[in-house]
């Protein structure tokens, strides 16, 4: 093992909760032992907000919601040999693309907007105005799972998938074992 | 019925827009069907005729008559495009929109429509009088641009008869009265004939060469049941509407199944774009195909029989009943025909309302029951549990009227005809880019190239053989042959030449498809959606060669899981076309270079929020600054 060079990761995460970072975490202690597999490159984990240099496998947690998470993905896309979509939201959409069922409306967007700033019925806002600050990335008319924005190479399913499945799946993929998943792991009833 | 009483005060729904329906008359329509939840698609279509809707309030009251709840009467309503729960205009005109129309100028004829009456296609006039709308095939590829004016057809349209026939309709002329001003004296085969050519361009010896009158029934008459459907499996007849199922097999097996009753449906429900056959034999032979119809009822020990016409074909419908009636007369249909003890047989028909699934024999029968035209599941198969569970044969027009022309001049004769395998002759509906589009009856074994030669159509560069659900071939494959073995069809040929846009046509079928699933399963009610959505992305230039493995994983997905057979061939358009003509594809397919999706357009998908925003993209607009 040692004498493999080390592999490059990034992770980012974009529409999502940030729980499949936490699930990434959920490794325990055999973080130790993916640490020898692996340099963490751009990542909410290293703190780091560009990439250094070009990766072998970029993580994405999270669909895309606003013009920042197409051009995060993006930027993944160019810089990572190969790309995951870790999760539902970054598979499906996810909870943010509750969203996207807002059909039948003149103005799908706006209806959403006013109903979370503004009209719904636990709302405290007392400017009555959705916020509008320059520096807010424009959202998107709906939300995209990540391959319909990007081509993604591989999906690991679960809300949050399990440490063990994110473990298993990467160092398979780091030593070129990946078969496909194990069914008892995306078994989820 | 509180809603009924509603009406009646003067509260019109706000849906249906009409005077109030008086309960007494839907209890009228609903008798004269003997309150038979059975004859729900009678009964519906005799509300639409009359009210130009099917309201709310209507749905109450039908409910209450035929005993069933308010959500199974909405459920059929619902599910025929012909009926409608919003008031239509009294006459309301229905463009056929298939290829081959829109190939013979159906923009400019639907333009000329619109322009006279000033509403657009989609929507009714707010007085009431006129709808437009477009509806699929309507079996009139051969003199397109075809129009259905309520039920009334007009065919070989221009925009100058376009345009006199909307000033005619606004003026207040009846849709009869644009046929003929005599419309009432005329027979209903003139009537016909003076809205629909046959075009019948090769008369073959089996169906359209000179037919003695029910030569057949009298034979079989004079035969036992064995006999008849002996006679029918050493002929070698294949089921005529596509699928080819042997038919004395098909009969037999009916046969045999001990049953109270058992009974015979003819297929009259030729939906598939470009399939006109069965109008011309409904039109040219239609006592054949009844007799067709009786001989089988004895094959099987049927005492009842059901003609399912389509609800485009509504203009045969008086033909038909009168021939009916007649026959009844002749003692050929009724109680003991031809004199022969226990012999009793009568048919009723059954109108259908727009619906292509309905063709699938399942959909036929759950149509037939009053019900939504959804296939059923198989097994049990019809013969075995068919219509409300009895043994049930169906049968296409083109197959009865064959099984009558059998008996009488027996089974080696027709047997003889055509190839190992196809035996026979076979009704090719001719249309599209050729001079002489029409009905060819030939025997099976011609090549396609000697079908071309005979229809004018040397310069075709792509064939449809069998309709959208059938093969697209290319110049290369016209040497193949028309039979079940080689290019099977129910009859459709629709010719295309150089100038056609293959991937134009495919989007089209499989617009047909998305538009004619009947939803029941998700594989064809959504996987239709994406194959269309796929091949537009094809048509726009934005494809990947990975979206050609996409195309026939999905279409694999869809064959392999689907519940009936529209699934089952609806994405044959795109694998016969990936098969005969790779090239199209691959001529708009580009290798992506950074991965990057091009399908996504980033600029459409923040649009909304720039203009809710009141700001430009920081990060995708270059002009951020100004």
């Amino acid at each position: 093992m040692s004498e493999l060079p080390k592999a490059r990761i990034a992770t980012a995460s974009l529409a999502g909760c940030f729980g499949c970072h936490m699930a990434i975490l959920d490794i325990d202690e055999r973080l130790i032992e993916l640490m020898k597999l692996v340099d963490v490159d751009r990542s909410p984990l290293t703190d780091k907000k560009r990439f250094t240099e070009r990766c072998d496998i970029g993580i994405i947690e999270g669909g895309c919601c606003n013009e920042e998470n197409v051009h995060v993905l993006q930027d993944f896309r160019r810089n990572c040999d190969v790309l995951i979509a870790l999760g539902q939201c970054a598979i499906m959409g996810g909870l943010p693309a509750m969203r996207n069922a807002i059909m039948h409306s003149d103005a799908p967007l706006r209806e959403c907007l006013d109903e979370a700033y503004i009209t719904g019925r636990y709302i405290r806002n007392t400017t009555h105005n959705v916020p509008n600050d320059p520096a807010l990335p424009l959202l998107l008319d709906e939300v995209y799972p990540c391959s319909q924005v990007v081509e993604i190479d591989y999906q690991i399913p679960g809300c949050a998938p399990s440490g063990d499945i994110i473990f298993d799946t990467l160092t398979k993929l780091l030593t070129g074992k990946f078969r496909g998943f194990e069914p008892e792991m995306i078994k989820f009833d | 019925m509180d809603n009924g009483q509603n009406g009646s005060n003067g509260v019109a729904s706000p849906v249906c827009n009409v005077a109030p329906i008086p309960e007494a008359e839907i209890a009228a329509i609903c008798a004269a069907h003997g309150n038979d939840q059975h004859r729900m698609l009678d009964i519906l279509r005799e509300v639409q005729d009359r009210y130009r809707c099917i309201a709310p309030s209507t749905m109450d009251m039908i409910a209450a008559e035929t005993g069933l709840t308010r959500i199974e009467v909405e459920g059929v309503a619902s599910f025929y495009s012909f009926l409608s729960l919003t008031p239509k205009g009294r006459i309301t005109i229905r463009f056929c929109d298939d290829i081959v129309d829109r190939y013979c100028g159906l923009k400019d004829v639907v333009e000329a429509f619109e322009d006279v009456l000033g509403i657009k296609t989609g929507e009714t006039s707010p007085d009431g009088e006129f709808s437009l709308e477009y509806t699929p095939c309507i079996g009139m590829c051969d003199q397109a641009p075809a129009v259905m004016i309520n039920d009334v057809i007009v065919t070989g349209l221009t925009v100058e008869t376009a345009q006199s026939t909307a000033e005619a309709l606004k003026q207040g002329t009846s849709p009869e009265q644009l046929v003929s001003d005599r419309f009432k004296d005329l027979t209903p085969h003139e009537r016909a004939l003076r809205m629909v050519e046959n075009n019948i361009r090769h008369a073959g010896e089996v169906l359209l060469g000179p037919v003695p009158e029910d030569a057949g029934l009298n034979k079989a008459a004079a035969m036992t049941p064995t006999q008849i459907i002996t006679a029918v499996e050493e002929s070698g007849l294949r089921g005529c509407g596509g699928a080819g199922f042997t038919t004395g097999r098909k009969w037999r097996f009916a046969a045999s199944e001990r049953a109270e009753k058992h009974y015979v449906i003819c297929n009259a429900d030729e939906g598939e774009p470009g399939t006109f056959k069965d109008r011309v034999l409904l039109t040219e032979r239609p006592h054949l195909l009844i007799e067709g119809m009786t001989i089988a009822a004895r094959a099987v020990g049927a005492r009842h029989g059901i003609l399912y016409l389509r609800g485009e074909y509504v203009y045969l419908r008086e033909l038909l009943e009168q021939v009916l009636e007649e026959r009844r007369r002749r003692n050929l249909l009724g109680k003991a025909i031809l004199g022969i003890k226990n012999f009793d047989f009568d048919i009723r028909l059954q109108l259908g309302a727009g619906a292509y699934i309905c063709g699938e024999e399942g959909a036929l029968i759950s149509s037939c029951e009053g019900l939504p035209g959804e296939p059923k599941t198989r097994p049990p198969f019809p013969v075995n549990r068919g219509y409300l569970g009895y043994p049930t044969v169906v049968n296409n027009v083109e197959t009865f009227c064959h099984a009558a022309r059998i008996l009488d001049k027996g089974a080696k004769w027709f047997h003889d005809m055509g190839t190992e395998g196809s035996h026979g002759t076979k009704l090719f509906s001719v249309c599209g880019d050729c001079l002489n589009p029409g009905i060819y009856e030939l025997p099976y074994g011609h090549s396609v190239w000697e079908l071309l030669e005979m229809v004018g159509g040397g310069d075709a560069a792509a064939v449809q053989v069998g309709g959208p659900s059938g093969t697209m071939i290319a110049r290369d494959s016209f040497h193949r042959k028309l039979t079940f073995d080689d290019l099977a069809t129910g009859g459709a040929i629709i010719v295309f030449n150089g100038e056609r846009n293959i991937l134009e046509i495919v989007e089209y079928y499989m617009s047909f498809f998305v538009h004619e699933s009947c939803g029941y399963c998700t594989p064809c009610r959504v996987g239709n959606v994406f194959l269309q959505k796929a091949i537009h992305k094809f048509r726009k230039g934005l494809a990947n060669p990975e979206d050609v493995d996409y195309l026939k994983d999905l279409s694999a997905t869809i064959i392999e899981t689907s519940r009936c057979g529209l699934g089952m061939t609806s994405p044959n358009p795109i694998l016969t076309t990936l098969q005969n003509f790779p090239l199209v594809y691959s001529v708009v397919t580009k290798p992506n270079k950074d991965r990057i999706r091009d399908t996504f357009d980033i600029q459409s998908a923040i649009d909304g929020a720039r203009k809710i925003a009141k700001r430009r993209s920081y990060i995708f607009d270059k002009d951020f600054t100004q």
